[in-house]
């Protein structure tokens, strides 16, 4: 029983990685408005850097999601 | 929980018979199969029947098959220049493979090929060993030297292993990153859709509430398909960007 409720919590903890992903997340929107709202001709042509960022951050904390299925079920 | 969200994932057999016998392992068709055929099948269809009759005014089919081969071949001009033109079969092939089975994952009652870290770490492999099977066809040695940015050499004694580090975690990142997606957002709907079914067998108030799960799983499902192109868009333009250094190692074209 020790083990399994070992496994919840370890597996509550891996979902930490969550906090540093919004954070990225947040950062790459806020930069991207910052400077698209200075210079809103060049916006355009940064959209798919912008998403090609929100893809990388995004998959940090999934990270995190694959480690606490590892955790939870292997 | 009165379902599991995890039993949309199961790899199960079509037939009660397996397929082939290789080595003592029993090959069976399974719904991973059926659907990755399914996924081919649909991508020919489409660009076959849309680009058989071509038209100089198009018409919708045409454009939708000319707008996905436009985006590939931007997205491939803009990252590698003009001789990365070579590697578009390939690079588009991955695109609308990955694009296909994220989307019609989204149809209810199906299977996610790409949900499937088997099926998203053999495509990140075959990414990997053709930017490194390039690599060394073009370079020769010279390839090794990706490993080595400019650098004061004391810094170089850091530098170098973190860039081996970097590429040896590249194939991982780029498969665990597709299949993560496409498994954290299926699993959401499972979960918002038992959370409807709870509530509404609760009765009385309860069962007026799920209405809200309901409407926050028409939004996810909305934000889900944002993410099944974006990830489709994210792993080609990846394997541009990989397949980049190996054409050019770090000079600029």
């Amino acid at each position: 029983m020790e083990l399994a409720a070992a496994k919840m919590i370890g597996a509550g903890l891996a979902c930490f990685a969550l906090a540093g992903a919004g954070i990225g997340i947040g950062l790459v929107f806020g930069s991207y408005l910052q400077g698209a709202l200075r210079n809103p001709g060049a916006a355009a042509s940064q959209t798919a850097n912008m998403f090609l960022g929100f893809a990388l951050c995004e998959a940090t904390g999934l990270f995190g999601l694959v480690v606490a299925f590892m955790i939870l079920f292997m | 929980m009165a379902m599991n969200p995890m039993e949309q994932f199961e790899v199960k057999p079509l037939f009660q018979h397996p397929l082939l016998n290789i080595a003592g392992h029993d090959i069976y068709f399974t719904n991973q199969a059926l659907f990755m055929c399914v996924v081919v099948a649909a991508i020919s269809l489409f660009l076959t029947l849309t680009v058989s009759k071509n038209r100089l005014v198009p018409t919708r089919g045409q454009s939708m098959a000319e707008l996905s081969y436009e985006f590939v071949a931007n997205m491939i001009h803009s990252t590698m220049g003009e001789d990365g033109l070579a590697f578009f079969p390939f690079i588009f092939t991955l695109f609308m493979f990955v694009l296909f089975s994220n989307f019609f994952g989204l149809v209810p009652w199906t299977f996610t090929v790409t949900s499937q870290i088997a099926i998203t770490f053999a495509l990140a492999s075959i990414v990997i060993l053709t930017m490194v099977i390039t690599g060394f066809m073009k370079h020769g040695l010279r390839f090794l030297t990706l490993f080595v940015p400019k650098a004061p050499w004391y810094l170089l004694l850091l530098l170098v292993p973190i860039e081996v580090i970097s590429f040896l975690t590249r194939p991982v990142s780029l498969s665990v990153r597709l299949f993560a997606n496409m498994l954290a957002g299926h699993t959401l709907l499972a979960v918002f859709a038992s959370f409807v079914i709870l509530l509404g067998a609760a009765g009385g108030v309860l069962s007026v509430l799920s209405i809200a799960p309901l409407l926050l799983i028409v939004a996810i499902f909305a934000l889900e398909m944002l993410v099944a192109f974006l990830q489709a868009y994210v792993f080609a333009i990846l394997t541009c960007i990989y397949l980049n250094e190996a054409l050019h190692l770090h000079d600029h074209q």
